[in-house]
């Protein structure tokens, strides 16, 4: 199968999505608003998904083992942003913020 | 299986039904436990005049090394029997207003009770030890006064970090086992040298001593049964400290044997010393749960002489005794409880003159205060006397020290009875529901029963005790 | 049907019926029921008395189950009742039919009659269970049983807590003579691994065991007796236990149990024959207990105490006379001293009904016209103790003294000196109790009555059995082939040391006058302070020597002083301020560490996201440095 993915160098990818990892990180250590916290997260995932895309693609993996990680990933992911973003509602409507660094209740 | 699971359901029950079901129904039900122990025992009852750990159940666990193994013999049988009879008793002394966490509380630890006497699994006894103290955690903590707080992690602590250097004991064995398995089996064909099964073997003695508990370690004990609700209390003393002696018998002896000859002495010394120890602070005290605390002290200590005296007649009378003595003390604590419930206090100086207000209530309080201090033709008598005889037979002078323990027994005993009791007082009390003393009647049958054929329950135990004492030897018998 | 398990179940029963269903039954049923099963036994063993004399070897054996065993023992419940057990069975059931008779009339206005009986039914059961008990763990049964029943009745006022005291103390000296006792049992494991009678005593026979643990283990046996059988250093709690209603006292506190001790010494004589120190230790306890007892009975105003010091005092002369290897004197003297002392403490009883449970003798007399039956028959008890000639407690008194002279003539004279100071303290009772002018303001002379009948009745048999008591084993030279009661026990004591016989006729015809002189120096004496110079005791304490004396030696404030006090100091200070300061503070301490480290922790732990994700990026940066620079 030739595709446009072995056109352009796996260093490539690895670059972007270590990229788009970074920005999802310094983001979520940085931002205090919830919602950006939890989009930054999306994007790290993201970055990985791209890069298990990627190598399944140049590794010829018949099974394309790396493609079911990314659905698996994203369903996870789903998960995740639903909870956190429930989360994030019932937080919003006890205090009227969204700045995380005010939710220290679990040091007690 | 069915005997772990069986409380597990009926606290479920509870827990699902909340208030719609009392204790009486609860302490009813739990009793299907003891059913199921008896129904077991004559299943394998021609089995176990082998005296070899059957095994009952045996799947795997968290991987193939650490599997789900019970098994059964006299001495779990006795023990388990134990927990079972204790435990509807103990449900049924819950006051009414209370009854709802503390009943599925002390259900999933009458569970875990039972896991860890028949656990024949070295990773399976570790956790299950550990799971049956997170019941009686939350049952002092949550039934007892604030500041009992401290008290309570002050007792967490102190049984876990004992627990902890059991668990490294058990690890370095099963690294020595040259095999993936934690059973049993394995862990007591492990060969150490005396410098190993010293530090191994403290490992689990330091486990067993800090819940006996022997003197130096029993720091917890007196604040943690006097905080406690009595329900914790009568499952602390009654049953859990059991769990520390099973453990010698079952898993330190046979497994360390190399070092019961290095440790001997030392525990001998501490025993004995506990025994005088625990029955002299006991002649003063005024708080009756507290004066229990250290008779409870004293009592254990004489059990634990007599485990390490390493005769038959110290082994046999050590499972009598924990039998006898978990049936009495829960009997005094129910004494209590009922004392407490209807007069609102405990303290002795303010006792007195209860006599008058229920005759059958003193004549079981009699019974119960006779069965403690070993008066003939009750179930305390023959087990102290076995021990006695063992420790006297180790050393004369020990023997002669852990027999001050009849009189000083016979003297905080009638003391406490006759203070709260006898004499001539005004005191008001709430009338007592016979109803109410069903248990305490059960509790002094019990005592009686064992006090005339005490025969029966040493047939029970007689041929696992030899083979254990014949694992013990050849534990032992390694090193010479 | 087994005669031994009639015998021993009866009271069982009786205690059983009158336990349960006591509270619902009428007074004069539960009485009935506890007076009968008692009576039955005491029918039943004399019923087996023919079979007994007509073979002098038989035995009947009742061998139940198996109530223990471990190691190599099987310690079976099983009961032997051979001679000796059956005379003493018959004392115990004879004496407490009597005692059961007169607790009818004497308890009728107690609310707890039928406990009384119950209670009085439950230690004839452990009595039996003491003297038929075929080995040594039947017999520890029935040692710590009686002293349980002891201390049920010495308490049973329990509204009191004079008496629960009284009764506290009793069972704790009790139970310290008990742990000697459990220590020779050891012993005896140790030595023999049995623990039967029959066959512990063979192998002594066999004269393979040290002399040594024969001492050691005789010793600690005594001093189990000298628990029970109230023996100094153990015997206070035997005046204390006067608390009791007075047909207890009678029953347990002077014909049965406190001779359990003398008992035992019989039962083990195959053992103290061989053992010289443990015979020396007994004849020098018995003997100092003789005379100390005597002693403080001379100075004592309640007419139960002294009483009661009077009984330990002649329990003091049975061990003299088992130091001696008598056993057959003492166990006469046991018997005698059942008959004249259950008499004297049933009159003494009378006396109480008749002045409205007055004790104090300076308050009494005169009474002699008032209540005649219970004077007469008091005065023949009095005279049978003081051993006016060919009464029972002369022939049996006269017994042990002319054995002492054959032992140790040192041993002799302070015994005769008791047997004075005996005379002295006896007759002062009876002289200020019956003679001289009433003196109780109190309570009117006229309303001062004469016992029912149901009471004086077991009062005239007694005094019968007092006077007739000696015919039971006649001395050497009134009966040539030997007493009744000497010949009777020959099966079961083999060894028996035959004193009269290695003395001559006529130093054994100035001791006997010695004796009778010994007894007229009291009467005169007695009667020239109390009737002719009409003294009475007085109300203030003597000082000097006598205030000693009247102090009780101060045993009591010394045993307060020495065990008592330091124990309970200790008991407080351990608690105080071992468990609470020190060592508590140790746990605490470890407490403080943990909570120290986790303080460290709790810095980093602020419960901030930010700082959470911070450190668990800085660490996967640290693994993934770790990783590269490998």
């Amino acid at each position: 199968m030739l595709g446009i993915f072995q056109n352009i160098e796996i260093s490539h990818y690895i670059y972007l999505s270590c990229v788009l990892f970074c920005i999802g990180l310094f983001g979520v250590l940085f931002r205090r608003n919830a919602i950006i916290l939890l989009m930054c997260i999306e994007l790290m995932l993201n970055s990985v998904n791209l890069l298990m895309a990627a190598f399944t693609e140049y590794m010829g993996d018949q099974n394309a083992n790396g493609q079911m990680f990314v659905f698996f990933i994203m369903v996870v992911a789903a998960a995740e942003a639903a909870v956190g973003l429930a989360i994030l509602v019932m937080v919003y409507r006890n205090t009227k913020k969204t700045d995380v660094s005010f939710l220290d209740g679990l040091k007690d | 299986m069915e005997i772990i699971l069986c409380p597990l359901v009926i606290a479920l029950l509870k827990a699902l039904l909340g208030n719609k079901i009392n204790k009486w129904i609860m302490s009813v039900l739990s009793i299907a436990t003891l059913g199921l122990v008896i129904k077991v025992y004559f299943e394998k009852v021609a089995a176990l005049n082998s005296g070899i750990w059957q095994t009952l159940f045996d799947k795997p666990w968290f991987s193939d090394s650490i599997r789900f193994t019970l098994g059964f013999d006299g001495v779990t049988y006795l023990l388990l029997l134990l927990t079972s009879i204790l435990t509807p008793i103990v449900i049924s002394s819950v006051s009414d207003n209370r009854h709802k966490f503390i009943i599925p509380l002390i259900l999933v630890m009458q569970s875990a009770l039972n896991g860890v006497f028949m656990a024949k699994d070295g990773l399976m006894f570790y956790i299950l030890w550990e799971l049956a103290l997170i019941p009686i955690y939350f049952i002092t903590l949550l039934y007892s006064h604030k500041d009992a707080y401290i008290t309570t992690i002050r007792f967490f602590i102190f049984t876990f970090l004992g627990s902890l250097a059991m668990l490294a004991s058990l690890i370095y064995l099963y690294l020595k086992t040259g095999s993936t398995s934690f059973s049993y089996e394995a862990l007591i064909n492990v060969q150490l040298s005396l410098k190993e099964a010293i530090l191994v073997g403290g490992g689990f003695l330091l486990a067993f001593a800090v819940k006996i508990p022997l003197v130096p370690f029993h720091i917890w004990q007196a604040d943690t049964y006097t905080n406690a609700p009595a329900q914790g209390s009568m499952m602390l003393s009654g049953v859990m400290l059991k769990m520390a002696l099973y453990g010698l018998i079952r898993w330190y002896m046979p497994l360390c044997g190399e070092s019961i000859s290095y440790f001997q002495p030392a525990i001998m010394v501490m025993a004995v010393f506990g025994v005088v120890y625990g029955a002299i602070i006991a002649l003063k005290q005024n708080d009756m749960k507290r004066l229990i605390a250290y008779s409870s002290l004293s009592h254990v200590g004489l059990i634990t002489a007599g485990l390490f005296s390493l005769t038959l007649s110290g082994f046999e009378g050590g499972m009598l005794q924990m039998f006898t003595h978990g049936i009495n003390v829960v009997g005094l604590f129910f004494v209590i409880e009922i004392i407490e419930y209807h007069y609102k206090s405990r303290d002795l100086s303010q006792l007195g003159g209860l006599a008058k207000h229920h005759k059958l209530f003193t004549i079981l309080y009699f019974v119960v205060v006779l069965g403690s201090l070993a008066a003939p033709l009750t179930n305390g008598f023959p087990g102290e006397l076995m021990l006695l005889k063992s420790i006297f037979d180790y050393n004369s002078l020990t023997g002669i020290v852990a027999g001050l323990t009849i009189i000083l027994c016979a003297v905080y005993m009638l003391r406490m009875f006759q203070l709260s009791m006898l004499g001539e007082s005004e005191i008001v009390m709430n009338k007592i529901d016979t109803v109410k003393l069903m248990p305490l009647f059960i509790i002094s049958a019990i005592v009686v029963y064992i006090g005339l054929n005490p025969q029966s329950l040493i047939d029970v135990i007689h041929p696992s005790i030899q083979h254990i004492m014949e694992d013990i030897a050849n534990s032992k018998g390694v090193l010479s | 049907m087994n005669t031994l398990s009639i015998i021993l179940g009866l009271p069982l029963l009786g205690f059983i019926i009158n336990g349960i269903f006591g509270s619902k039954i009428p007074k004069s049923l539960s009485g009935g029921i506890g007076t009968i099963s008692v009576f039955l036994s005491f029918i039943f063993s004399i019923m087996a008395l023919p079979m007994f004399i007509e073979n002098p070897e038989y035995t009947i054996k009742l061998d139940l189950f198996t109530f223990l065993s471990f190691d190599t023992f099987n310690l079976r419940v099983a009961f032997t009742l051979d001679r000796l057990s059956l005379w003493m069975t018959l004392i115990v059931t004879g004496i407490g039919t009597l005692i059961h008779v007169y607790s009818i009339s004497y308890m009728k206005e107690d609310e707890g009659f039928y406990k009384f009986f119950a209670y009085l039914n439950f230690f004839i059961f452990n009595m039996l269970l003491l003297i038929l008990g075929s080995n040594f763990i039947m017999l520890f049964f029935g040692w710590e049983g009686v002293g349980l029943c002891s201390y049920l009745l010495i308490g049973f006022w329990y509204k009191n807590a004079e008496y629960g005291k009284a009764a506290r103390k009793a069972f704790i000296m009790n139970r310290i003579g008990d742990l000697g006792l459990l220590l020779g049992i050891f012993m005896i494991i140790q030595q023999f691994g049995t623990l039967e009678f029959t066959t512990v005593f063979e192998e002594i026979n066999k004269g393979t065991v040290s002399v040594n643990t024969l001492n050691a283990i005789g010793i600690l046996l005594f001093i189990g007796a000298m628990g029970k059988s109230a023996q100094i250093p153990l015997f206070t709690w035997l005046p204390d236990a006067m608390a009791g209603p007075t047909p207890v006292s009678a029953l347990i506190h002077a014909a049965t149990m406190v001779t359990a001790g003398i008992y035992l010494v019989i039962r083990c004589s195959a053992l103290y024959v061989l053992s010289p120190i443990a015979n020396e230790v007994i004849i020098w306890t018995g003997l100092s207990t003789a005379i100390v007892a005597a002693l403080i009975g001379l100075k004592q105003n309640d007419i139960k105490k002294v009483l009661a010091y009077s009984t330990v005092s002649q329990l003091g002369f049975m061990f003299v006379a088992l130091g001696c290897g008598a056993y057959t004197t003492a166990l006469f003297h046991v018997t005698t001293h059942a008959f004249f002392k259950a008499l004297l403490f049933l009159g003494a009883g009378s006396v109480i009904h008749g002045m409205h449970h007055e004790q104090d003798i300076r308050k009494m007399g005169g009474l002699k016209s008032k209540m005649p039956i219970t004077y007469y028959t008091f005065l023949i008890g009095t005279l049978a103790i003081t051993g006016f000639p060919f009464l029972s407690g002369f022939f049996s008194k006269d017994e042990i003294l002319t054995i002492a002279f054959n032992h140790n003539i040192v041993v002799y004279i302070l015994l005769v000196g008791s047997a004075l100071l005996t005379g002295i303290y006896m007759f002062r009772l009876l002289f200020v109790t019956f003679f001289g002018e009433y003196r109780n303001q109190h309570y009117a002379f006229d309303k001062v009555h004469e016992s029912p009948r149901l009471m004086t009745l077991p009062l005239m048999i007694l005094a019968v059995l007092s006077i007739f008591g000696g015919l039971l084993n006649l001395p050497h030279y009134l009966q040539h082939e030997g007493g009744i009661l000497q010949n009777w026990l020959k099966p079961v004591i083999g060894l028996t040391h035959s004193g009269q016989h290695e003395i001559s006729f006529n130093t054994e015809m100035i001791l006997v006058s010695i004796a009778v002189l010994v007894f007229v120096t009291a009467f005169i004496l007695t009667r020239m302070r109390y009737i002719s110079r009409k003294q009475v005791p007085q109300e203030q304490t003597p000082t000097g020597v006598l205030g000693i004396i009247s102090n009780k030696f101060y045993f009591d404030e010394i045993y307060d002083l020495i065990f008592v006090k330091p124990f309970e100091t200790m008991s407080i200070w351990l608690q105080q301020v071992f468990e609470l300061k020190i060592v508590s503070k140790i746990s605490y301490g470890i407490h403080d560490i943990l909570r120290f480290f986790g303080g460290l922790n709790k810095k980093i732990q602020n419960g901030n996201i930010e700082y959470y994700l911070m450190f668990m990026v800085i660490g996967v940066l640290i693994l993934l440095g770790f990783n590269f620079f490998n």
